[in-house]
């Protein structure tokens, strides 16, 4: 709360109705606030993200539940499992149809690192193809280590310039091989 | 156990019984593969077919390659085993069985993709697990579990990612259990221990 107040002045007494703020914060609150997680569900993660977005632990507290299967609507990915070498090119392709800004959460001992599949058929963490923004130590993780991670996510937006990845996107957060 | 061995044997000649701890265990020539597991099915009721699959004896075996076919009785709750041994060492090939149990579809692909056994009359030989152009078979002796460096399956991701499929970080590892004691009171663990990323196993590195 603390940094987004600090964003905005505002003086009942002096401002009326008018709040007086940056770009920058109204658009990173915005888009902090709605982001749409492409379920990138390949193992058995995916079943804690099912869980996150079930009552329980209720991902749409954080105006998340929106899960889109369309990569033209996501703004976050979430690799949720296991990504084999055969599934990461089409991993990279629907990330690269998302629109920008996008982020991605890296779910889990196997999409981080590969996990305990030190094997011939397992690519050894998914930043080897898309650059993670959040990563999740766990096998699986809890439901609340991903909101703990969806939260990091928001106060990572908090700070970006909003305009910062717009088209250098693939130039700037280039991965690294 | 070996009746239906015994039975068989003068109508298919050189199948034997084989040596096995369990069900009863045939080994057939590989002419005979279709006949007989056409008899199994028809007069002796072995109508479920539940796994195809092989085993490789290791680069310096002949034969090397042995086809593996379990297929259940389901009025007699038994198995049987049928082992063919491939004739050719480097281009393994035995008949596909697709035309007598569809269900042998997937097992020979994925026998094909691991071992690169070919079925010969099978409808659609293709790879089922890893992708088409993938250059190796993973389960055959030679090939190491942490695997080989080579291409990622699509040309252009690979080109804009710079990434490649390549060989795991093994850390001493496969990870075994020690040998002669229940899983429970031995962790698995690497056999060689002293290795790590920083100081590489020199074995493995030649
Ligand atoms: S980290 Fe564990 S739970 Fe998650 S996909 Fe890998 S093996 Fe499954």
């Amino acid at each position: 709360m603390e940094t987004q107040s600090s964003q905005v002045g505002y003086n009942s007494k002096v401002e009326g109705d008018v709040i007086v703020t940056k770009v920058d914060a109204v658009i990173n609150w915005v888009r902090k606030n709605s982001v749409w997680p492409m379920p990138m569900g390949l193992a058995c993660c995916a079943i804690e993200l099912m869980g996150v977005a079930a009552s329980r632990f209720d991902i749409s507290r954080f105006g998340m539940e929106v899960m889109r299967f369309s990569p033209r609507q996501a703004d976050c990915m979430i690799v949720a499992g296991t990504v084999t070498y055969k599934m990461a090119p089409v991993v990279r392709r629907i990330y690269d149809q998302m629109a920008d800004p996008k982020w991605v959460v890296a779910m889990g001992a196997c999409a981080s690192t590969g996990g305990m599949y030190r094997s011939y058929a397992t690519m050894q963490g998914v930043d080897r193809i898309v650059p993670v923004d959040v990563y999740i130590s766990g096998c699986p993780p809890r439901p609340e280590a991903l909101l703990d991670a969806m939260m990091k996510l928001q106060k990572k937006i908090e700070k970006e310039p909003s305009f910062k990845q717009l088209g250098k996107e693939t130039e700037e957060k280039r991965v690294w091989a | 156990m070996n009746e239906i061995v015994e039975s068989l044997q003068p109508r298919f000649a050189g199948i034997k019984p084989r040596e096995s701890s369990d069900h009863p265990a045939i080994q057939c020539p590989v002419g005979f593969i279709l006949p007989l597991i056409e008899c199994l099915r028809d007069e002796f009721d072995y109508k479920l077919l539940s796994d195809v699959t092989a085993v490789d004896w290791g680069e310096e075996e002949s034969p090397r390659f042995s086809v593996v076919y379990h297929i259940f009785s389901i009025k007699a709750a038994a198995h049987i085993r049928i082992v063919a041994d491939c004739e050719d060492d480097e281009n393994p090939s035995v008949p596909s069985i697709v035309s007598l149990f569809p269900a042998a579809n997937w097992h020979e692909r994925e026998t094909y993709d691991m071992f690169g056994i070919r079925f010969e009359g099978h409808p659609d030989l293709r790879r089922i697990l890893m992708w088409d152009e993938y250059p190796y078979y993973p389960l055959r002796k030679e090939f190491p579990l942490a695997g080989i460096e080579t291409e990622l399956p699509d040309a252009e991701i690979a080109e804009e990612t710079r990434a490649k499929v390549l060989a795991a970080p093994m850390m001493g590892g496969p990870f075994v259990a020690k040998e002669g004691e229940p899983m429970s009171r031995s962790e698995p663990r690497a056999k060689d221990q002293s290795w790590t990323e920083w100081s590489k196993k020199t074995l493995e590195e030649e």
